[in-house]
């Protein structure tokens, strides 16, 4: 289908866009790389009023390494995210889960921050956010602030971003020295919405593995942290046994969403196979 | 405003303009206002990749992108490909590899092989895969696709090209 009627405007600087967000509150919708928007406008699930452009604003494309942070402009499209050194080095649980993000095309303009802001339950990025407790700088005529990923993602296609607010820059700490990743999805084809994706990540020190996350996308309405699973590795072997024990705990924490594509058994049997999976992958990769 | 407004770009080389409401799809833009209908319109929300043009070198969902946001680049479609007469390696490759049977991804296809090609001249089979993964085919099967794809890279890099 073709888009509703809106109005639109392109601003040269962050502070008239944010004017213009100030101005048109609820009726706005920002748009930066468009790829999960411009499908929603297609089929009509949204009518704004007006779309506020950011894709001329300066200075909000960096991908860059500070004080122990990664740092993502809003304007950082996918495809320099993949192929950036700075995000391989701050973040491997990101590195590993990108190839997985989208197609081409979509990534060539579609933005991290969009991404994050779009909350796909299917979406890889918010549960690698919500992994490695990445905080989400909102800016406002009023100031900014940063939400932490676990406040952010409210559920479905929803975020802690008030109306007023652009996600400037996503901030993910640097992973801590020793931590091991994993990443594994289940998808119709390779770049498609996942059924499940599975995020891990683990330290193992001494023969025993600590502070595990465990993250699960496709299940539900947002990013889903397994803690009982994570909780369940806690000063546990590194093993075949005590990832299988951890998969099981994590496919229980799950109440999936179901559709004609995969039903919820298959979800649950999807988390607990993938996270199994992805602690392996970990644990081998912690040194 | 949701009032039409005027969008100059570059086509395929040439300085083009036309009219266009802000909730005027690129796709809709090309075919309709400068009537470039080689650029095919599918699902219209962006999984089919029939729409696929080159935006300042970059493969793009047409579908995805407001005219209004075209503003000023430049864009390749098909028609910038080749003609009967002059047709571009990939084409001659689509053609003698049967890389289509009823021509409705072609041009997406085509375009998002122009991508690769463009930025990887020797791709892998995974390399071709993956590029042609962003695109639905549904007659071929795409193994004569990848084919094709190769064929043309192998004869581009032996003309130098």
């Amino acid at each position: 289908m073709k888009p509703p009627p809106f109005d639109y405007c392109c601003p040269d600087t962050l502070d008239e866009a944010l004017a213009l967000l100030a101005e048109h509150g609820e009726e706005a919708k920002v748009i930066a790389g468009g790829q999960s928007l411009v499908p929603m406008l297609n089929l009509r699930a949204l009518h704004p009023g007006v779309l506020i452009d950011i894709n001329r604003l300066p200075g909000l494309d960096h991908i860059s390494l500070e004080d122990g942070q990664l740092r993502v402009g809003a304007l950082a499209r996918h495809k320099a995210v993949l192929e950036s050194a700075a995000v391989k080095e701050a973040s491997p649980l990101m590195a590993l889960a990108y190839p997985y993000v989208s197609h081409g095309p979509i990534r060539n303009r579609g933005t991290l921050c969009g991404n994050l802001c779009h909350n796909d339950p299917a979406s890889e990025m918010p549960a690698v956010a919500l992994a490695s407790g990445a905080e989400m700088v909102l800016q406002s005529t009023g100031g900014s602030r940063a939400v932490a990923a676990e406040d952010f993602f409210t559920g479905t296609l929803s975020t802690a971003a008030e109306a007023n607010e652009i996600l400037v820059e996503v901030r993910v700490p640097r992973v801590p020295a020793g931590q091991g990743a994993g990443f594994h999805e289940v998808s119709p084809r390779k770049g498609d919405f996942a059924y499940v994706a599975v995020g891990a990540t683990l330290q193992v020190a001494d023969g025993a593995c600590s502070a595990a996350r465990i993250v699960c996308a496709g299940v539900g309405d947002g990013p889903h942290r397994a803690r009982a699973a994570e909780d369940a590795l806690e000063g546990s072997a590194p093993s075949e046994d005590s990832f299988r024990q951890a998969a099981a705990a994590a496919a229980d924490s799950i109440d999936p969403n179901e559709d004609f594509h995969a039903d919820a058994d298959y979800r649950r049997d999807l988390v607990r196979s993938l996270t199994r999976r992805a602690l392996a992958d970990a644990a081998s990769r912690c040194n | 405003m949701t009032t039409p407004r005027t969008v100059e770009l570059v086509v395929n080389g040439e300085s083009r303009a036309g009219e266009a409401e802000p909730r005027m799809l690129l796709s809709d833009f090309l075919r309709e206002q400068l009537g470039l209908t080689g650029t095919h319109v599918g699902c219209e929300h962006g999984v089919c990749g029939a729409c696929t043009v080159l935006v300042n070198g970059e493969a793009a969902r047409s579908c995805l992108m407001l005219a209004v946001q075209a503003k000023g680049t430049e864009v390749r479609t098909i028609e910038g490909l080749g003609g009967v007469d002059d047709m571009h390696p990939l084409q001659e490759a689509f053609w003698e590899k049967h890389g289509l049977q009823c021509g409705f991804c072609t041009p997406g296809m085509l375009m998002t092989a122009v991508e690769l090609l463009e930025s990887t001249p020797n791709p892998s089979l995974d390399d071709i895969r993956e590029a042609i993964s962003s695109n639905l085919c549904r007659c071929t099967g795409y193994q004569t696709i990848v084919e094709a794809v190769q064929a043309a890279a192998e004869r581009m890099q032996g003309e130098g090209q």
